[in-house]
């Protein structure tokens, strides 16, 4: 952000000088949106009060470089410095957790030895700028914090929000992310699986674009950090650093997006899938041959971030040659070096004995490599540059240290008034049919095939269950075990009640993955929200922190990082707050997975759990009433957890023929996404105690819709007895038409058609 | 029984397909035989996949470099000696580029990546790969590229066909022809073609990704069965 600016006529200066009184400052030219003269460090996105903290960490003014340094680890990016305080009551330990949050990705024990690596991060700011490079290098980073733990990546899965597709600037961003991400994930032999699309009005201009990434080590691999030694070399392997990205993390993703954001079109990333793909295998090789003793990507703050929390998390410090990094082109500043974020990087920690050896791996897959450093005693980060020390900071109060920051809360305004116009009791004459159509129809229910075929959900071979169904599963090779993956966010619940709307996401996510038959394990997220300085988004943030926690822990999946995205506002309107949760399962034996479609004919169709009158926040509200008001349905934890093992064990027991979750649309649409995606019709009789359409619409929790060989239904019964879930006989599967008894039956052609053909018409075919 | 057919898969730079070609080949019996695309040695195999994915980046044209690859001239040597030589997507576009195969792939008509189900058509058994299949056989296999809209100049078309040098043909569940089953707009709805002497084959489809019951249909089973029974015949 300060190309151009400020620090580049500063002299590189003896990081023991003083620099004088009065910090540094920015011509008028200078980085975005600066006002004249005004002081570096708030150019650079640091207080005042920031600056401070700065000098008291290193005993007197930092230059300029360091204030670059400091800026940009201290970034809410970097350093979570808004959301520690909240995010420190989510739970963190299981039975299956080996590896929790504070390292680049979270581990948990799949059995048989081997373990699961897997993060969610957030790329919206580049992207809203930049949507294809935005979510191409989004894709890059996460696959590269994965690859950091030494697993090799096997699955992608994309959550993204965009806004209404009636808008033309929506359409352009929502198809530029979509090629984005499958031209980086695509070129890089990592299978994208699943992910969800959803679309709503606040987030037009401030697009949601999560990325979550999957791989599998063995256990040993990533449990042992071993004792490194000072003397250790810093080798930083991969693509050359340019100036690309430079500002990323402190300008991009650490402020709101206004007017004339595109300028800041410099500090997006530009990605090389095909470095990358040669990063991976060269990673790995070095890994397996055992030649590193640690590994850590480059992202966000770059250069910076990776060696000051290496040396940090060793309790050393390191010695940084600038001279010595590969450079794109000549001329950059000290600054600019260390927080390039270029991208396809990776620093490995190498023993001065087995550096020939590594760098010939490198070599053999065509990567550059460069000794841009050691590991020392001490722990100061001294970086050098033309024979001079230009920066010397203590690596701990860069990467550890950084403010902490309670902000205040408050509830928004109108809250109480949205939820007293509750849609649920609205008496409603319309056609149930056209209501059924005009949903399965909507962008937020519709086939997404146009996203997912953009996407290779095939290569590594084992794709067990790809895009479009409840979740994904990846078979772990050489075993009958599989990974159940689902990703979730309920947007409008979380507009209208965000504790709510983080546990409904949370039950969500372990509701797909016990549908699917795996039992849910653990968590990773991605909580997007808008700017946490405004109190009513303090306060979204701390409720729907509270609504994880307390559902994680109610179902026994607890949070193994995550990412946190803020700032994703522009003209003072936030998007709505969205907490996206990855849920990661796993199956002992993939043969028992149970798919949503209706097998054939003649089986019997339950509805597992109980609806209520809640239509508060409903997909049907919203599309057919036009209101997205009232409170979301209510959350029983206990009976969720109930529905989920009940799944789980059915699926042990191979005693259902499909199995698919209620959610957006309800009933209706459940019912009609398994009989469009099994070919088969069904009859049903609902039950007459609430409005034809609040039966057919209301979102009610914990609730699936199951089908059953009738030989085996009294077992369905009876299970779901013992565990007290309700379950009550719909009707059964048959015939080319959906008919719900006594209301209406559509053609499951037809409805596939409305289903399907939504979204590529909106788009333009 | 004699021995296992011992098949090569290439590794370029970027390949991204190739493990899953030799778990293919292992799957139905098969040795499967790592190749280095800087190595010029094919370590006496009896086949040879130039396997799918974005070799060198694909930053000229797809397959455009690979051509120039050392193990490329094993391969074009071991190809003229009639080797049998299978090029999958990534693969068969660097074997046109190479001259070994007629025609050129081209950007999907949609301008879109596309990854999906498809079936195709049988049309020639004059190659390894089809040899022990019946023309007019449909087989389902999935398709994942974004450049895969086979082309070729009206004259070189009307000698592609004339000579029966097509293999596969994009169809419906039935065999029939239309557009509706062509996921790129390639010409004459053209999924593969093999060269004169048939030992050359390539298609945009992945037999390689359709050969395990647990993930899906298997219409790459019967084709890799037929690539190895028929390299070990030659033998």
């Amino acid at each position: 952000m300060v190309r151009g600016g400020g620090a580049r006529g500063a002299p590189a200066q003896g990081a023991t000088a003083r620099s004088g009184e009065g910090a540094a400052e920015v011509p008028a030219e200078g980085a975005t949106g600066t006002r004249a003269r005004e002081p570096l460090h708030r150019a650079l996105g640091l207080t005042d009060e920031e600056l401070g903290m700065a000098r008291e960490a290193l005993g007197r003014e930092p230059n300029p470089t360091e204030l670059a340094m400091f800026a940009a680890m201290w970034s809410e990016h970097c350093s979570y410095k808004s959301s520690k305080v909240h995010l420190r009551s989510l739970p963190t330990e299981g039975e299956a957790v080996l590896v929790g949050p504070g390292r680049d990705a979270g581990v948990v024990d799949l059995g048989e030895g081997l373990a699961a690596v897997f993060k969610m991060e957030s790329h919206s700011h580049p992207s809203a700028i930049e949507p294809y490079q935005g979510a191409a290098t989004g894709v890059g980073g996460i696959v590269r914090d994965v690859l950091a733990m030494g697993a090799r990546p096997v699955a992608l899965l994309d959550p993204l929000r965009f806004g209404p597709l009636s808008e033309e600037r929506n359409r352009w961003l929502f198809a530029g992310v979509v090629a984005g991400i499958g031209g980086y994930g695509n070129c890089i032999g990592v299978p994208t699986v699943g992910g969800e699309v959803a679309f709503a009005p606040p987030h037009s201009r401030n697009p949601t674009v999560n990325v979550m990434c999957v791989g599998i080590a063995p256990a040993e691999r990533v449990l042992a950090p071993r004792g490194v030694e000072p003397g250790a070399l810093l080798l930083l392997v991969g693509a050359a650093t340019g100036r690309d990205g430079i500002g990323g993390v402190s300008v991009l993703a650490s402020r709101t997006l206004e007017e004339g954001a595109e300028e800041s079109r410099p500090s997006v990333q530009i990605g090389d899938p095909f470095a990358e793909k040669l990063l991976i295998e060269a990673c790995l090789e070095l890994v397996e041959a055992g030649l590193l003793e640690g590994l850590q990507d480059l992202g966000g703050a770059g250069l910076t971030c990776a060696v000051s929390e290496t040396a940090a998390r060793l309790g050393l410090g390191a010695e940084v040659d600038l001279d010595a990094v590969p450079l794109r082109e000549p001329g950059m500043e000290a600054f600019e070096i260390l927080t390039s974020e270029s991208q396809e990087r990776m620093l490995a920690v190498v023993r001065p004995e087995r550096l020939e050896r590594a760098r010939a791996v490198c070599a053999r897959w065509g990567l550059a490599s460069a000794v841009v450093g050691r590991l020392v005693e001490g722990g100061a980060m001294r970086v050098r540059m033309g024979g001079a020390v230009v920066a010397e900071v203590p690596a701990r109060s860069l990467a550890e240290e950084a403010p902490v920051y309670d902000r205040p809360r408050r509830p928004p305004e109108g809250l109480a008034e949205l939820h007293a116009d509750d849609p649920t009791f609205l008496p409603w004459a319309g056609d149930p049919g056209e209501a059924l159509l005009a949903v399965l129809s909507s962008p937020n229910v519709a086939s997404k095939r146009w996203v997912y075929e953009q996407y290779d959900s095939l290569v590594q071979g084992q794709t067990l269950r790809g895009p479009g169904g409840d979740a994904a599963a990846i078979r772990i090779e050489g075993t009958l075990r599989a990974i159940v993956c689902s990703v979730d966010g309920k947007g409008r619940f979380g507009a209208l009640d965000p504790y709510l709307g983080a546990a409904h996401a949370v039950a969500e996510a372990a509701r797909n993955v016990a549908c699917a038959g795996a039992r849910p394990l653990a968590v990773t997220n991605c909580l997007n929200f808008g700017n946490p300085e405004r109190p009513e988004v303090m306060w979204q943030f701390a409720e729907a922190v509270r609504g994880m926690g307390d559902a994680c822990r109610a179902l026994g999946t607890p949070v193994t990082g995550g990412n946190v995205s803020f700032y994703n506002e522009s003209g003072g309107s936030a998007i709505w707050p969205t907490p996206v949760v990855g849920m990661l399962g796993i199956t002992p034996d993939h043969r028992l997975l149970v798919g949503h479609a209706f097998r054939g004919a003649g089986d019997l169709v339950y509805l597992l759990g109980e609806t209520l009158p809640e239509l508060g926040g409903s997909e049907f509200a919203e599309v057919v009433l036009g209101k997205v008001s009232g409170r979301p349905p209510a959350l029983d934890l206990e009976r969720e957890r109930a529905l989920v093992e009940l799944l789980v064990e059915a699926a042990r027991r191979d005693l259902l023929a499909s199995a698919h979750d209620c959610s957006d649309g309800g009933l209706a649409v459940a019912l009609a996404e398994s009989a469009i995606a099994g070919d088969v019709g069904f009859a049903v009789a609902l039950p007459e105690d609430l409005p034809a359409h609040v039966s057919l619409f209301s979102e009610s929790a914990s609730r699936a819709v199951v089908s059953v060989a009738p030989g085996r239904a009294g077992e369905l019964e009876d299970l779901a007895a013992e565990r007290g879930v309700p379950c009550a006989l719909l009707g059964e599967t048959g015939g080319p038409r959906m008919a719900f008894d006594g209301l209406f039956e559509l053609e499951v052609a037809g409805a596939r058609q409305a289903w399907e053909d939504a979204i590529p018409r909106l788009m333009g075919g | 029984m004699g021995r296992r057919p011992r098949v090569g898969v290439v590794t370029f730079p970027g390949s991204l397909d190739d493990r899953d070609a030799l778990r293919a080949v292992r799957l139905l019996g098969g040795e499967g035989v790592p190749l280095w695309h800087a190595e010029r040695d094919l370590r006496g195999v009896d086949a040879v996949i130039l396997p799918g994915g974005f070799s060198y980046g694909d930053y000229l044209r797809t397959g455009a470099i690979a051509r120039f690859a050392p193990v490329m001239e094993e391969v074009r040597r071991f190809a003229e000696a009639g080797g049998p030589v299978l090029g999958i997507c990534n693969g068969f576009q660097i074997l046109c580029e190479a001259g070994l195969l007629p025609g050129a792939l081209a950007r999907n008509a949609s301008l879109r990546f596309v990854c999906r189900w498809v079936h195709v058509r049988v049309e020639s058994t004059a190659t390894p790969l089809t040899a022990e299949l019946l023309p007019g056989e449909v087989l389902e296999v999935p398709v994942k590229h974004g450049e895969g809209r086979f082309l070729a100049g009206p004259e070189d078309l009307a000698r592609i066909e004339g000579q029966g040098l097509v293999v596969f043909r994009y169809c419906g569940p039935g065999g029939e022809l239309g557009d509706a089953w062509n996921p790129n707009g390639s010409a004459g709805h053209i999924a593969g073609v093999r060269n004169e002497a048939g030992n050359v084959v390539g298609l945009m489809p992945h037999p390689e990704h359709a050969v395990d019951p647990d993930l899906g249909p298997t219409g790459g089973q019967p084709l890799l069965a037929s690539l190895l029974a028929r390299a070990l015949a030659r033998v």
